[in-house]
């Protein structure tokens, strides 16, 4: 199924060469043809759009299962947003089996590309973007799936978002592969989320890289999330995140940051240029919230955290936030740095058996000379210590996420 | 049974020119005109319903850009609808409409006001309403289907759009001030996007329930408690005998006697949120429930961190701040016309700016700190 566009800037540039005026900025006749076809679509159904930059004024929508929305490539065929006058999302999609490739969404008021409740979701090749690059008043996600279920993101670009480039929030069995996350406040952020493999992608100039967060009050909660592979470098953009989000207290310089999450390994990766910390662990109490905003079954603490192998670069030199910019002065002077994991000091004190984490609820770090600090942010910074001792530990490996649509795109 | 319906319903069709109500339990052969629904007739430069159509309203209605709402319920002929205490069941074949107009004055500006302009006898003054859409909801034997209809310029029909359409309006209000409406008629996914309570689930009816009907209507005939109306019509079956078993959302504008800040503040955003966010909706994954059987905790909101809100959250903390409506993303939302900010995220441009008042007014009655 192919859509009349083509037609209908030809017509345009037609009407252009009689010397009317140009044509009117939005293609109301192109996004009438496209939400038609969503609207109609049936299961099976492919729609291609072009190469070819059509502005949009209302939000998209698909709610049939089965479909494919393929573009040219995502720097040929752009649906930009620009102007848009309703709509919280660039395309939104409630339906399972959808597949979308090769095509961009630039500028959206809200999120770019937002698919909930949906099995099996191929996101490959896809870009978001805010052409004017960061900034507060942008759209809050690129790439966004949530309450989803065996969830493929690959080769995706993500620029310019207010709260995260790629978010996964609520989902099963994911695996974000082979993207790009930059400028965004966070990069790449898996919250909420069981099961989630996120390896070989580039995480660079946002606030932090890549987020694995829990949050409260949300039907699942997540655990069992691999990051390995990555790049992920130079995440010190201030942070412009709104204020209540997730993300905003994500100190710039972040690299990799754990929040509340368990069952978390982090191994492989290039992390390095954080004037934070390279790695981060914490706990919702850092977030600055109390108990009020949490249900009683709600587990703050992040446990079975385990970082090996990594290559870490410099870090730790410039810290955000006032208190860390004063610990960093009297721990290790002007000119010294945190060391590379940063730890809030939050811990289960009921599940503590001699004063010490069980061995599968422990943190670990496993990783050459890379050295922790724990700030003690529960005493108000009272007993900082920097002794990798407690932390000299391995855990098990995490089972690899076993996706099929995974397995099947390596082998085309 | 069906094809004898069908042939009285083309034999009525025959003594008149006004179509008679379409029976269409399955196929998707949709009309492309409102007029072939048969749901309203013009006459004598009135719209009003068909006379096997029940017109009806609701106690708290959902805020669309000040639009009035005409709405309509037709069953077929001999069916009725089964009483629920959360939602009613509906015969296959049933048709809701609900047509949107702004009245107008003798010079043909549109006005903004909650007044009631409909005459119970003759219906909309065709030359004092502007009609901008009609949306039909059609229950089939598997489910329901939205469909939008956009009236032309001249209001004499109505044609299916899929897309949708928008159109910019202005509205002269009682203090001479003028506001500009970028009305949007939504999509027929968008549709589904409300109507969908549950996900997965299908498209459902959201204002013809118990506790959005259960109040005095103006018939003809007089005024009568609705949900009686239809079962005196045969129209509703298993109403309890007592009233005062009935669920009731309080009354808007005006509360009814006795009727809470609180009743009036939750009968809000049950009309105008709990479609979406109630633990089965489309706004579950933002883990805030504002539908009337949630309590007034954490999931409604009071002392939570939104999840996903984005630049929506405003740079406040929490959904709800108890006493301080400044601080809470709920209020902040509410007064917002900016799409990838306000809730709820379609049918409107404009701040809904009484309902802002009562729900500001209710947070700064709560007691409390977070």
């Amino acid at each position: 199924m192919r859509l009349a566009p083509i037609s209908l800037l030809a017509l345009s540039v037609l009407l252009a060469g009689c010397g009317e005026d140009a044509p009117p900025a939005t293609y109301l006749d192109f996004q009438r043809d496209l939400q038609t076809q969503l609207i109609k679509a049936k299961p099976g159904t492919v729609i291609e759009i072009p190469a070819g930059t059509y502005q949009l004024d209302r939000s998209l929508s698909l709610k049939v299962s089965g479909v494919t929305l393929r573009g040219a490539g995502m720097d040929q065929t752009i649906l930009s947003f620009k102007g848009q006058k309703s709509g919280a999302e660039g395309l939104l999609v409630d339906a399972s089996d959808f597949t979308i490739e090769d095509i961009a969404f630039e500028d959206t008021k809200g999120d770019s590309l937002k698919v909930v409740g949906g099995k099996n979701i191929i996101i490959r090749r896809v870009r978001t973007e805010w052409t004017n690059g960061p900034a507060t008043e942008n759209g809050a996600y690129g790439i966004y799936p949530v309450q989803t279920e065996n969830v493929l993101v690959e080769g995706v670009v993500a620029i310019g978002a207010s709260d995260a480039g790629i978010y996964v929030g609520q989902s099963r069995n994911v695996v974000v592969r082979n993207s790009r996350a930059e400028r965004n406040v966070a990069g790449i952020e898996i919250e909420n989320t069981v099961d989630a493999d996120v390896y070989d992608n580039v995480a660079t100039g946002n606030t932090g890289g890549i987020l694995v967060f829990n949050m409260p009050n949300l039907p699942q909660v997540g655990r069992v999330t691999r990051v390995f592979r990555n790049r992920i470098e130079g995440n010190n953009h201030r942070n412009f995140g709104h204020k209540g989000t997730p993300v905003a207290s994500v100190p710039a310089g972040s690299g990799v940051v754990i929040n509340s999450n368990d069952d978390v390994e982090v191994f492989d990766n290039d992390i390095g240029d954080h004037k934070t910390a390279n790695i981060i662990i914490s706990s919702y109490f850092s977030t600055g919230y109390t108990d009020l905003s949490t249900a009683e079954n709600f587990d703050p603490y992040p446990e079975g955290i385990h970082i090996h192998g990594n290559r870490f670069g410099p870090g730790g030199d410039s810290p955000d936030h006032l208190e860390l910019k004063a610990l960093k002065i009297s721990q290790f002077g002007l000119n010294g740095r945190l060391p590379d994991v940063l730890w809030d000091g939050y811990v289960n004190q009921d599940i503590l058996i001699d004063g010490r984490l069980p061995a599968d609820r422990a943190i670990c770090i496993n990783n050459g000379e890379a050295g922790i600090i724990n700030v003690d942010a529960p005493n108000r910074y009272k007993n900082i210590s920097t002794d990798i001792a407690p932390y000299r530990c391995s855990l098990p490996p995490l089972p690899a996420v076993r996706l099929a649509l995974a397995e099947q795109a390596e082998e085309v | 049974m069906r094809s004898v319906l069908l042939l009285v319903l083309l034999t009525l069709a025959g003594c008149n020119q006004q179509p008679a109500p379409l029976y269409l339990p399955e196929g998707d052969h949709y009309p492309d005109k409102l007029s072939d629904w048969g749901m309203l007739q013009r006459a004598g430069g009135y719209l009003a319903p068909i006379a096997e159509a029940l017109p009806y309203d609701l106690n708290t209605p959902l805020f669309t850009d000040y639009a009035h709402k005409l709405r309509t319920l037709w069953m077929p002929p001999g069916t009725a609808a089964t009483y629920g205490e959360a939602h009613f069941d509906y015969p296959v074949g049933t048709v809701l409409s609900k047509t949107f107009y702004y009245p107008r004055d003798a010079q043909g500006q549109l006005l903004l006001n909650e007044a009631d302009v409909r005459d119970p006898q003759r219906g909309l003054a065709l030359a004092r309403v502007q009609l901008m859409e009609t949306r039909i909801l059609l229950k089939q034997q598997d489910g329901w289907v939205a469909l939008p209809y956009v009236w032309d310029a001249k209001q004499q029909e109505a044609y299916l759009q899929w897309a949708g359409d928008s159109r910019e309006v202005s509205l002269l209000d009682a203090k001479g001030q003028t506001q500009a409406v970028d009305y949007q008629v939504p999509d027929a996914n968008q549709c589904a996007g409300c109507h969908e309570e549950t996900a997965g689930q299908g498209n459902n009816p959201l204002g013809p329930k118990a506790r959005h009907l259960n109040k005095a209507f103006a018939y003809a005939g007089g005024s009568h408690n609705q949900l009686q109306h239809w079962q005196q019509q045969g129209r509703l079956q298993g109403l309890p005998d007592q009233l005062q078993g009935v669920p009731q959302n309080a009354l808007w504008p005006t509360p009814r006697n006795g009727e809470s800040l609180e009743q009036q503040a939750r009968s809000y955003l049950d009309a105008n949120c709990s479609h979406c966010h109630n633990p089965q909706g489309p706004g579950r994954t933002s883990g805030l429930h504002l539908d009337p059987h949630t309590p007034l905790g954490i999931a409604y909101g009071l002392c939570k961190q939104p999840v996903a809100a984005g630049k929506g959250s405003g740079n406040r903390l929490v959904d709800i701040h108890p006493g301080q409506p400044d601080k809470s993303v709920l209020q902040y939302r509410l007064e917002s016309v900016d799409p990838s900010v306000m809730m709820p995220e379609l049918g409107r441009s404009l701040m809904h700016a009484e309902g802002v008042e009562v729900i500001g007014r209710w947070i700064a009655s709560l007691e409390g700190g977070c």
